[in-house]
């Protein structure tokens, strides 16, 4: 949902090729720029989605299972506690 | 990933996160433990369906669908009241598209419209301003519902309409308010809940602070969430987490959207335009007081109540539909009698059928009629 | 197997609403409660797109079908190409080769007349480009206010094209649901069109002769071509949900394999609607025998406006009546016909 300025309060979004007017009203305390992209709702913009958030997000859930993985590898050099586990070759 | 792909949203679907997140939460659960989790939000039910996470969740996590859906929850006397307004053949009923199909006593808005009604759907409350001023000769009363994800925008228009000094419009405002949605299930005898799933986008407006006092004096954990598969997932993982460590937090999952401090514009818009109603009729949840919205005298020219007669009668349920006790969660949909017999999503009794995020009609759309036509194939054989 | 319809009238709604003509649920009612009953001496219980007709030892296909979109022009086509191309491939689909359409005009008194020569006009090309003569018809005029301007029914013949046989009875589990291209343009096309909508997308109408597609599935896979519908009104959902009901099968549809473009896609979700609910113009469903699905797909993306083609499903012996969508992360939903009216006067 790209950005594109166009009256004060009213900008042009766009979602997968799909343009649609919207009101800005309610970020005008943190107004979005072109490129921004933002939650609609309703023809109005709610919100401005944070990039960064949702990169840290798919972080976060990309490494979901990975602290364990980790964890079983290091089992499996003798150093953990847990002598059961099979060794990871 | 390809260049035209939506973006935040495809991300949110990849199927690879998708089994992590599922392990994950297999690795969490107890497996001596029935976990019961409240999702408030209609579009939370309505995502839950369409993605089948069902069918990913281990067996000892249940997911109840709360009140979050604001046509389920409007009671039937409402409608016959908005369509009571239109019956004069100068004024153009708008509402949203799913309130056409919702049934008032002599049918729905989009009944009416076959009978000569003048009905339009809109997808924006500036959509009505809009035709209001394309039709100066007519009047438009535009049926306003929904949480305050939505008040804010009627807020705005309703704004708007003032200082376009626009005659010809009116707002017949049902806006409702989350919080005493929960507290009255809180409040309720027969709930037994371990934690929510919070609305993610009602959120935007309010921010997560209204929350508080669920984890601080109810000790529930409540985790607001986004709607992607991926975020509902996440925020069960989060849930279980809590609940695993005896913790009960009021946490944003979904943070790239939801500010925690809330919408400052939005609030103030809406602070500007409205009050709190001193109680209003849920449908199923019965009278909660200060729990809706009413349009402030200052813009008492735009408040469709006012300018119109209204009949205001309580028209309650019929009695054999069970509409409050599934709202509540107290019932499974498939648990109410009429349930797929006389109340289907093409003849809906309750708004729990008709409108997309009602508990009744995404169970019937999605997992009834699976199981149903499964069923039917091994009578068959 | 064909299920007999009795001829007691099962139609009991006081009066008729905008979904019945929607294509979906209600619609099916009202064919089935109050038409077939009245009409049909003996209902065969199958309802298709052209019915066949012997005529002195000759089996010919006759079709109908009538046009009411709004707006009247729309971009990729208006109502005359969409009268000539509906009926022409509604013939295709049953297995017919459209030579002859008449057609009649029921025109609103006050329509500019620039406005008709530019549908007629319309109509003579799509009917060139489809290779049917249009042999006659009748005009009517209507009071200022009816007919929104035009109001087009056609009415197509056809000769049944040889080395296929379309017969739902022969449908079995295994068989490969073939989907000629994108579905989803012609009604989110239409919507914008009307401009009640802040919304604009580079978007066009996929309205075309769905002939030449057929005629090479034919000459590939013929033998195993079993069934085949253009998704109208109600989407391809509910072309489906009919396959599913007709056979007594189930249709497994693999979800994440349906092409919709991503505009389409974008404008459904900001909308609410569900492509696969939508009226398609310039499309076909397909099921083939699987011995002779890879062929028929080969064929139909060796052809010119066939590239996009894709197998979207197969038959299944479960769930009987119903058409499953299956997803990558291995959920499952069911996929019902059109209930109500998303989109009012799409074709």
């Amino acid at each position: 949902m790209e950005l594109f300025p166009e009256e004060r309060n009213l900008a042009v979004v766009e979602v997968a090729g799909v343009r649609r007017r919207v009101d800005l009203g309610l970020l005008e305390d943190d107004r979005p720029v072109k490129g921004d992209w933002v939650l609609i709702h309703v023809g109005f913009a709610m919100s401005k989605i944070s990039e960064q958030d949702a990169l840290d997000q798919m972080n976060t859930l990309a490494m979901l299972g990975e602290a364990e993985a980790a964890l079983q590898e290091i089992r499996g050099y003798g150093l953990g506690q847990d002598d059961g586990d099979p060794p990871v070759s | 990933m390809g260049q035209n792909e939506l973006k935040f949203v495809d991300e949110f679907r990849e199927p690879e996160l998708i089994h992590k997140a599922a392990d994950e939460i297999r690795r969490l659960a107890d497996p001596s433990r029935h976990y019961r989790l409240m999702e408030v939000c209609g579009g939370h039910t309505h995502a839950i369906y369409r993605f089948g996470l069902k069918d990913i969740l281990p067996e000892n996590i249940e997911l109840i669908h709360g009140p979050g859906c604001p046509v389920c929850v409007l009671p039937m006397g409402r409608i016959d009241d908005g369509l009571s307004m239109a019956q004069d053949p100068t004024v153009i009923f708008a509402a949203f598209g799913d309130m056409m199909r919702v049934p008032g006593t002599q049918g729905s808005p989009l009944e009416h419209k076959a009978r000569g009604m003048d009905v339009r759907i809109v997808y924006s409350p500036s959509d009505a301003i809009k035709l209001a001023q394309a039709n100066p000769e007519r009047h438009v009363m535009f049926f306003a519902i929904g949480f305050e994800t939505t008040a804010p925008s009627t807020a705005l228009t309703l704004m708007r309409a003032k200082s376009l000094g626009l005659a010809n419009f009116s707002i017949f405002c049902n806006h409702v308010t989350i919080i005493p949605a929960i507290r009255a299930i809180l409040d309720s005898p027969d709930m037994r809940l371990d934690g929510f799933v919070g609305p993610g986008h009602v959120s935007t407006v309010i921010g997560c602070r209204p929350y508080e006092w669920i984890a601080a004096n109810e000790k529930k954990p409540m985790v607001i969430s986004g709607f992607e598969p991926l975020d509902i997932l996440q925020s069960i993982v989060m849930l279980l987490r809590q609940l695993k460590n005896g913790e009960a937090r009021v946490e944003n999952q979904y943070k790239r959207v939801v500010p925690w401090e809330g919408n400052r514009a939005a609030l103030a818009a809406m602070a500007e335009v409205f009050q709190l109603r001193p109680y209003f009729e849920w449908r199923g949840l019965g009278f909660i007081s200060q729990s809706a919205l009413r349009i402030r005298d200052s813009y008492v020219e735009w408040d469709a109540e006012q300018r119109f007669n209204i009949p205001g009668l309580r028209v309650t349920d019929p009695k054999a539909a069970q509409c409050g006790e599934v709202l509540k969660g107290v019932l499974k949909p498939a648990q109410c009698k009429l349930f797929g017999c006389e109340c289907t999503p093409e003849h809906p009794i309750g708004a729990l059928m008709v409108s997309t995020e009602g508990s009744c009609a995404a169970f019937y759309n999605y997992e009834h009629r699976k199981t149903a036509a499964l069923t039917n194939l091994s009578a068959s054989a | 197997m064909a299920t007999a319809v009795t001829s007691k009238i099962r139609f009991h709604e006081p009066q008729i609403e905008m979904a019945h003509g929607a294509g979906g649920k209600a619609s099916r009612r009202l064919i089935e409660g109050l038409f077939v009953p009245l009409l049909c001496e003996s209902p065969s219980g199958i309802l298709g797109d052209a019915a066949h007709v012997q005529l002195d030892g000759v089996r010919v296909a006759i079709t109908t079908d009538s046009f009411v979109v709004k707006p009247l022009s729309f971009p990729g086509g208006s109502i005359g190409e969409l009268a000539v191309n509906g009926t022409v491939n509604d013939l295709a689909v049953s297995g017919a080769k459209a030579e002859a359409i008449v057609v009649t005009f029921v025109l609103e008194a006050g329509l500019p007349t620039e406005i008709l020569e530019a549908e007629v006009r319309a109509m003579a090309r799509a009917a060139k480009q489809a290779g049917v003569i249009i042999a006659g018809g009748d005009t009517k005029v209507v009071e200022h206010g009816k007919a929104d301007g035009m109001y087009i029914t056609t009415t197509g013949i056809g000769r049944l094209i040889s080395g296929v046989k379309i017969d739902p009875a022969s449908v079995s589990p295994g068989d490969k649901v073939l989907l000629s291209g994108p579905v989803g343009d012609h009604g989110i096309t239409i919507l914008l069109a009307r401009g009640e909508l802040d919304l604009e997308a580079d978007l066009c109408s996929d309205t075309r002769s769905v002939l030449p597609l057929i005629e090479a599935l034919v000459k590939a896979a013929g033998p195993g071509v079993r069934w085949m519908r253009d998704p109208t009104r109600g989407g391809m959902a509910t072309s489906l949900n009919e396959l599913a009901r007709d056979c007594r099968l189930g249709v497994a549809l693999y979800e994440d394999d349906v092409p919709v473009r991503d505009m389409v896609r974008g404008a459904c979700e900001l909308l609410g609607l569900d492509p696969f609910h939508i009226a398609n113009e310039g499309q076909f469903l397909a099921v083939v025998a699987p011995e002779h699905a890879e062929a028929g797909l080969a064929a139909l993306r060796a052809t010119d406006g066939g590239e996009e083609a894709c197998l979207i499903g197969e038959i299944r012996a479960q769930p009987a009546g119903s058409v499953l969508a299956l997803t990558r992360y291995g959920a499952s939903r069911i996929v019902d016909m059109l209930v109500g009216d998303p989109l009012p006067r799409i074709c």
